[in-house]
């Protein structure tokens, strides 16, 4: 099922078996903002959210039967008491699962820009001292200035399947970021990364990425939907190569999702948006389109068979996914209250569910 | 003393408008809420103990934001949420 977080709640949408009728239930949490809904692959019992409301803190909700109910953490994420900084969570913006040999291990990215980890399936969450407190988290995360409307955000934690040490993250305000000791020291990674909107050439961080995905079957390989540009990174290389200067002039190759095929390292999926002039963020020229790329970033190809002709669409960071049927399902929710959906890879798109609201993430629960 | 819990915090206390608690100041006050409704100060307080920016806290009429305000002699106190907060 797709597991959708709204600024007012959290719905989610089951397919038939045939995947093509969807029933909507919700919502749960009516009110609450769901920054992030998210299945545990190791166990599909499983579902975290990042929630806060306008007035309370941020906590976690963890669910172990699959939505029908859910409690909150005991002990959520938080900076810690009497930090030298003086920063207090708040909102939980991103959940990442962690590694199979870990079971119950998660990331949680925070804004302000901390880390955080859980050990027991998002009950009970700790700081990752290593990456809050490195030495160097003032000056990447450009403390305390806040460089994005809701606040700087920590997200796109992603941990190597092959090395449960071995993590990358994305700063909203800051760029991206690897370890390989677990979180003890980090250091940055955006070589190759454009930065128009500071002063300095070549920066080596303070960029801006919007997402950042590593391939599950090629961990070498990284995709990055940054403010400035669509890239590719194959390790061991450390320089960004900007494969969205291959995208359509006319329609560029600035948004905030980007999606991978979870068994084709060279597929991925993307939402441009008009990131010209004043940065509106909608649908170039007022005609909604997923791009896809089969040739890891070299080649483009328009797919807008079924959505409106006509339409200013947004869609956030985490409000894009894929299923892991085949042919695949592709998904996003918009800023509009839209789910969309595609049972094959994006050729053609029907609307799932109207009248949501603001959509923050879609997520697929496998069964 | 009586506390008065706003809507968004209910789930809590159970649905209670109401709770008795005990304290001499306000943060005492709200620790003795949280061990009888674990979790409830944290979203009102954060990990700094900085009251929360849309929260408010009235003693005797006042909002206060200092938490080391005292309430002793009170009969009771409001936590309310803000306008600003939706």
């Amino acid at each position: 099922m797709l597991l959708v977080g709204t600024r007012k709640g959290l719905w989610t949408l089951t397919p038939d078996a045939a995947r093509h009728a969807w029933h909507v239930e919700g919502p749960q949490f009516l009110g609450h903002i769901v920054s992030h809904a998210v299945a545990d692959p190791r166990d599909p019992d499983v579902i975290l959210l990042g929630v806060s409301t306008g007035h309370l803190g941020p906590t976690v909700m963890r669910s172990t039967d699959r939505a029908r109910t859910f409690v909150e953490a005991s002990k959520p994420p938080a900076f810690t008491a009497g930090d030298p900084l003086e920063r207090s969570l708040r909102t939980v913006f991103w959940l990442t699962p962690g590694h199979p040999d870990e079971p119950g291990c998660w990331y949680a990215g925070g804004s302000p820009q901390g880390l955080f980890r859980t050990e027991d399936a998002g009950d009970t969450w700790s700081p990752v001292n290593g990456w809050n407190d490195h030495e160097n988290w003032a000056l990447w995360a450009e403390w305390p200035a806040e460089n994005t409307p809701d606040g700087s955000m920590l997200h796109s934690v992603i941990v190597d399947p092959r090395d449960a040490n071995h993590l990358y993250l994305g700063l909203s305000g800051g760029g991206v970021f690897e370890s390989t000791d677990g979180g003890n020291d980090w250091h940055p990674l955006n070589d190759g990364c454009e930065a128009e909107f500071l002063p300095t050439d070549d920066p080596s961080f303070g960029h801006d990425p919007h997402t950042v995905r590593m391939h599950p079957a090629m961990p070498d390989r990284l995709y990055q939907q940054n403010h400035c540009g669509i890239y590719r990174l194959d390790r061991p290389s450390t320089k960004w190569q900007r494969i969205g200067d291959n995208m359509p002039r006319d329609v560029g190759d600035i948004g905030f999702p980007i999606e991978l095929h979870p068994r084709d390292p060279d597929t991925a999926w993307v939402f441009p948006m008009d990131g010209t002039d004043v940065w509106p963020r909608t649908s170039p020229d007022g005609r909604p389109a997923v791009y896809v790329t089969r040739d890891a970033g070299s080649t483009w190809a328009r797919l807008d068979e079924g959505l409106p002709g006509r339409g200013w669409l947004t869609v956030k960071r985490q409000a894009m996914t894929v299923d892991d049927a085949d042919p695949l399902g592709v998904f996003f929710g918009t800023t509009g209250g839209e789910v969309w959906g595609s049972p094959d890879e994006g050729a053609s798109w029907t609307n799932l569910a109207a009248h949501l609201p603001e959509i923050y993430s879609v997520e697929w629960a496998p069964a | 003393m009586r506390v008065r819990i706003p809507t968004p915090l209910r789930s809590y206390t159970g649905g209670d408008k109401v709770v008795d608690a005990a304290g001499g100041t306000v943060d005492e006050v709200l620790l003795d809420l949280d061990r009888q409704f674990p979790g409830l100060r944290f979203r009102v307080v954060d990990e700094q103990g900085r009251l929360r920016t849309h929260m408010k806290v009235f003693v005797a009429q006042e909002s206060v934001r200092d938490l080391s305000t005292p309430v002793n002699g009170l009969e009771e106190i409001t936590l309310m949420q803000a306008l600003s907060g939706g």
